[in-house]
């Protein structure tokens, strides 16, 4: 009925093409050593592009740093101690350090607060709001002051009211709070806010199938799940909150031993020719921005999996 | 338990993903929810699931009104098409999740916890990887420890959202028999979604055939294979041809040839005619067969598709014949087709 399909001559042919590229001497073939892959850029080059880089850095960051710590120690240990332990001083180390305690935590709950809402909920506003968060990034942190002071100060919108009731703000403490919260805000949302959009809402869909309530589902998925990247941001955060020193000036009153965070009192040591001390406070700082430095040299290397997703500063 | 969805439907931004769905679910059924993407068919299983509310309509677990119910409160176990493993848990712990959190009143002692979890693990074959991290995991472990942990808290019901989506073939071939064996054991009444046919129909009791947020089509695999309720159902399950064709007093015409009286009930006018490639047989008797034109030849596993073209139009149809036949045949043939679908145009 129906004949048998032939065996066609074409694949015979193609076996027998195959056999003949293989060359004896192919596999014995070694690479020039001329040879690199096609994105490296040539030894001189390359050499000059890292010293270029090298040499930049070691100028604007390494010398200025060096120096501090150079002139923090000129005139010996015993001129070092006394200016620390100057009592504006000691004032001034206490204040950053207050302010700091408070800011941070606060920051880390708004922040939280506000990278959850973001992540996984829409809402009206939302686009507004993300932009609302980078607000303290690209206003001048002197402009942020004045905001303080036109709202709080005795002309400013709140002022009667609050000296008719006793309540100082601006060249205060509040006030300084208030200016380094502002400033520092962004640092905890902006580090959460591109990881919880990249896990989405999977784990706490699977946790409240599981039974769980809202409270535990935070607790013990969503916080877990973020904590590298949260003490990133409260990391960050704690630096600038102790480095600040625009808003904070312009609120602060330069109230020496009250008002004076170690940046305002390094300027005005500065001001006042007293160069050891000034440098003195200024090492601390530096001191302190090191650490925090390294505690996050530390995160990245431990835990960099989990920070992977964030967007850099 | 058995479910009943009564007229779901879903919006999503006036966006219509589910329209007026209603589907009955026996206790103890394994159901697929088939359908390509965007279909519904996940919306369906999340709004069962309680991970999503309805627009309007109602959701039965047995007698009991599901539909306002809280995910929490319908206590389903739902695995999850990426699994959504807690990555700081180890296995252990994931599966215990469920036994965890539950209010300290309900909640079993950490022994008796420790010693269900364990049970879970060797239920789903995996003894000795308790105290193993999800990343430390291949992508079907991965799988087996999300269903044990959605198995952990005794549930009636278990959904699937895409099990095997994300497993190469050989991993995919193997779990769904194990699954199917699970079922089969702990009588859970499960649903689950995939776009995979050949998954639905190996695996499921019923299959639910969705397409543009409706049901299709609601059968055994049998049945949605042999007799499709719409066109849709045809073309979308299987390899299928179809020939324009004109109904005339329940005689079918192609052009101006009769192909029989096999059109009974079906209104005058064109139609289309659905054929499985396997339907059709060369055949050297003209009366009643398809006349076409040879166009190519491919061999497909275990068989041999020809490729002809079809009536005036040139339409191109395949017939699939046992590779073992040998034939390769040329110019025109005819084909009598054995089983077929006709279906009214416009």
């Amino acid at each position: 009925m129906l004949p048998e399909t032939p065996i066609r001559p074409a694949l015979a042919r193609s076996a027998a093409a195959t056999a003949t590229t293989q060359r004896p001497d192919a596999r014995e073939r070694v690479l020039p050593r001329s040879w690199r892959s096609p994105t490296t850029e040539r030894p001189l080059v390359r050499w000059l592009l890292i010293a270029a880089a090298l040499a930049f850095l070691g100028l604007v960051l390494v010398l200025p740093l060096v120096l501090v710590f150079v002139e923090a120690l000129k005139g010996g240990i015993g001129v070092y101690a006394a200016a620390i332990s100057d009592p504006d001083a000691l004032a001034a180390i206490r204040l950053t350090l207050t302010v700091s305690a408070i800011t941070v935590p606060a920051n880390l709950v708004f922040g939280l607060c506000a990278a959850w809402a973001i992540a996984k909920f829409q809402f009206f506003g939302k686009s507004f709001l993300i932009t609302l968060i980078d607000l303290p990034f690209s206003v001048s942190p002197v402009v942020a002051g004045l905001v303080f002071v036109l709202l709080f100060g005795s002309q400013g919108f709140f002022g009667p009211f609050l000296s008719a009731n006793g309540i100082d703000i601006v060249f205060a403490v509040p006030g300084i709070v208030l200016a380094t919260i502002f400033v520092t805000f962004p640092f905890v949302a902006r580090e959460l806010i591109p990881l919880m959009q990249e896990q989405g809402s999977g784990d706490e869909e699977a946790a409240i199938s599981l039974g769980a309530s809202g409270f535990k589902t935070f607790w013990l998925v969503t916080l877990p799940n973020v904590r590298w990247a949260l003490l990133y941001g409260v990391l960050l955060c704690n630096a600038r909150a102790m480095g600040e020193f625009g808003a904070v000036s312009v609120v602060s009153g330069h109230i020496r031993g009250f008002t004076d965070t170690m940046p305002l009192h390094v300027e005005i040591l500065y001001n006042e020719y007293s160069f050891s001390a000034a440098f003195a406070v200024a090492s601390i700082l530096a001191l302190l921005a090191l650490l925090t430095l390294s505690i996050k040299s530390v995160l990245e290397w431990r835990h960099g999996e989990s920070l992977k997703t964030r967007r850099g500063h | 338990m058995d479910i009943s969805v009564r007229k779901l439907r879903k919006e999503f931004d006036r966006f219509p993903a589910l329209h007026g769905v209603s589907l009955d679910i026996a206790s103890g059924e394994l159901v697929a929810l088939l359908g390509p993407s965007g279909s519904g068919k996940t919306t369906l299983l999340r709004l069962i699931a309680g991970l999503e509310f309805p627009t309007s309509g109602s959701i039965f677990f047995g007698t009991d009104d599901a539909s306002m119910k809280s995910v929490q409160e319908r206590h389903v176990g739902f695995v999850f098409q990426h699994y959504a493993l807690f990555r700081h848990m180890s296995v252990l712990d994931n599966i215990a999740f469920g036994l965890r959190v539950r209010r300290r009143q309900d909640r079993p002692t950490e022994a008796a916890i420790r010693r269900r979890a364990g049970e879970l693990l060797d239920l789903v074959q995996l003894p000795n990887l308790g105290s193993r991290f999800p990343h430390q995991l291949s992508g079907g472990q991965r799988q087996r420890v999300a269903l044990a942990r959605a198995l952990a808290i005794e549930p009636q019901v278990l959904l699937l959202d895409e099990p095997f989506g994300a497993l190469d073939a050989k991993v995919r071939k193997e779990l769904r028999r194990w699954l199917r064996e699970l079922h089969e054991r702990t009588g859970h009444t499960t649903v689950f979604v995939t776009h995979d046919q050949e998954e639905a129909m190996e695996m499921s009791d019923r299959v639910v055939v969705m397409s543009q947020g409706r049901i299709e089509q609601v059968g055994t695999p049998d049945e949605i294979y042999d007799q499709p309720a719409s066109p849709f159902v045809h073309s979308f399950i299987g390899d299928s041809n179809q020939i324009s064709v004109t109904i005339d007093k329940g005689e079918v015409f192609l052009d101006k040839r009769s192909l029989g009286p096999l059109a009974e009930g079906i209104p005058d006018g064109p139609a289309k005619m659905y054929l499985r490639p396997h339907d059709l047989e060369p055949t050297d008797e003209p009366a009643g067969a398809i006349p076409g034109e040879i166009a190519a030849v491919r061999r497909h596993a275990g068989s041999r598709m020809i490729e002809i073209a079809v009536g005036e139009r040139r339409e191109r149809i395949e017939v699939a014949i046992p590779a073992t036949k040998g034939w390769i045949p040329e110019g025109t043939q005819t084909f009598r087709p054995r089983r077929w679908q006709i279906f009214p145009t416009g």
